[in-house]
């Protein structure tokens, strides 16, 4: 049975139809990618299936629990995380106070300390910098942040935004890297990336969105062959 | 030294009471991203709530009573009047509070005719500190005031809940990306806003034992001030806020020439700063989401 699965899910921003009826679903372990242009609706399905933002119709369902009118908060302590779009750290708070947010879906404190200890030991530069003003990190810094923060959270699905958006190449390689870590240990993964090539190396498998439709779906390995994919998210 | 004592004293406990009524504001502004301008109102209700449950000839029972009830009304006032506008225009929400505030006051005449009422709470008397009188009910309120703040700061630092609204008020989609429920942290913004405006109208009493329905109109804008002044939005700001106008009014009131301006020289103060510094003492600038 897939962990998340869409059915048919409609998003309307006022009269505009951003995502028109599509269906897609991930299964356990596996990393799956939502590839496509700028408004092709890949921030829309994210938010959407999350709860942000409302559903005109359609069904999801997350582990087995109809979710789709469930208000976000409660899809977070469900086991969905999202790292947003633009990441989205709290600024204002230090490295530890952002990491002690992202536990705050769990009630029980008693594992927060190994919990955070295996985030600095993932991302030894967080531990490097935990008092220090989350804000005044650096773009690649924020992006560990925030894929730690939502680590802290043990999610089942991790749901990531653009991970690699505004990065130095250096960077990017280093987040699909740590991507494939995460999936290793045991989280499935939902990725939204305008970086098609990157992304469809490391997933078991991928759709293309394109103006609010599903156009083609298969394997990592089949997109990346794909004509089609080629020509239009790989430079031909 | 008599000066400086007793306008310290005064000052404190003057700007206490702003600085606590701003907090309001400021929490609010911050966690709903509204101006709640019926907040002021809760300070007569409060004093009003005071002057029925003196009927149970029990001050400290009378007190409770009336923070439970403003908490409660708070509350009950963002459910009804706000929360169905959430994700309305931010003027419909403003014309909103103005009318709640409208009837508040309304129905307080309604309920307690347009004269004042006399409420004593208790006579705390004077006492001498270094050869200076003072008034006991004016150390009280400082007091009060000060352990207050020291323990919303505590309380927005160190617990999960407090922690949870910060975090709302930098980002309220993110937020909810944590698992926090923005409505139920919202809702205990507006239970600690009322609570502590409750406060301020039984200060108020205890400044002058008397209450009629447009108690709250002036600290009410007094203190919205203080939050400006302070950087809306920001807590500290708002006690920061509370005791510079508190230390204004003392001191104004105190000089003879300029005491009658007292009031344009508060507001010219935030007229002034909001020149130089938009954003308040401790307002931070919005960086706008694209």
């Amino acid at each position: 049975m897939a962990l998340l699965e869409v059915k048919n899910l409609e998003v309307y921003y006022g009269v505009i139809r951003a995502l028109k009826g599509i269906s897609f679903e991930v299964n356990e372990g596996e990393i799956v990618t939502l590839i496509g242009a700028n408004g092709a609706g890949k921030t829309t399905t994210m938010q959407s299936v999350v709860g942000l933002i409302p559903k005109r119709s359609g069904i999801v369902t997350f582990d087995g629990k109809d979710i789709t009118h469930t208000p976000c908060h409660k899809i977070v302590h469900l086991g969905m995380t999202q790292v947003p779009e633009g990441r989205r750290i709290f600024q204002e708070l230090t490295v530890y106070e952002n990491l002690l947010m992202g536990a705050y879906s769990i009630k029980d404190s008693s594992g927060f300390k190994n919990d955070l200890e295996a985030v600095y030991t993932r991302f030894p530069r967080l531990a490097e910098r935990k008092n220090q003003i989350a804000g005044t990190l650096s773009g690649g810094e924020q992006q560990m942040l925030a894929m730690g923060h939502a680590i802290m959270s043990h999610p089942k699905l991790l749901m990531l935004d653009e991970p690699s958006m505004g990065l130095s190449p250096l960077l990017v390689d280093q987040v699909f890297e740590i991507i494939k870590d995460i999936n290793k240990d045991g989280t499935t993964i939902l990725l939204v990336e305008q970086n098609a090539g990157k992304s469809l190396a490391i997933s078991d498998r991928a759709y293309v969105l394109e103006n609010g439709n599903i156009v083609l779906s298969g394997t990592g390995a089949e997109l990346s062959a794909s004509e089609m994919v080629r020509e239009a998210y790989l430079g031909g | 030294m008599e000066l400086v004592l007793s306008t310290l004293v005064n000052s404190l406990s003057l700007g206490g009471i702003y600085a606590m009524i701003a907090l309001g504001y400021t929490m609010v502004y911050g966690i709903a991203k509204m101006l709640n301008f019926a907040h002021g109102d809760i300070i007569m209700v409060g004093a009003y709530a005071i002057y029925v449950f003196m009927a149970l000839n029990n001050p400290i029972l009378a007190i409770l009573l009336s923070v439970l009830f403003c908490l409660l009304l708070g509350i009950t006032i963002e459910r009804v009047a706000y929360r169905p506008l959430r994700g309305a225009s931010p003027l419909a929400v403003l014309i909103t509070a103005i009318g709640v505030s409208y009837l508040l006051q309304s129905l307080a005449q309604i309920v307690f005719g347009s004269a004042s009422k006399m409420v004593t709470v208790y006579e705390f008397g004077a006492i001498k500190i270094f050869g200076v009188t003072l008034q006991v009910s004016t150390l009280v309120t400082m007091a009060v005031a000060i352990v207050v703040m020291i323990a919303l700061t505590l309380f927005v630092k160190l617990t999960r809940t407090g922690r949870a609204m910060i975090a709302v008020s930098e980002d309220r989609g993110a937020a909810q990306l944590m698992g926090i429920n923005v409505n139920r942290i919202i809702t205990i913004t507006f239970a600690i806003g009322s609570s502590l405006a409750a406060l301020a109208g039984l200060f108020y009493l205890l400044k002058a034992p008397s209450v009629s329905s447009t108690l709250g109109a002036m600290p009410g804008i007094k203190a919205f001030t203080a939050a400006v002044i302070g950087g809306i939005g920001s807590i500290p700001g708002a006690m920061l806020g509370g005791l510079l106008l508190g230390f204004v009014e003392c001191v104004a009131t105190k000089i003879t020439a300029i005491a009658p301006y007292t009031d344009a020289i508060e507001f010219s103060i935030l007229i002034i700063i909001l020149l130089v510094r938009p954003t308040g003492f401790l307002g931070k600038k919005r960086r706008e989401k694209v």
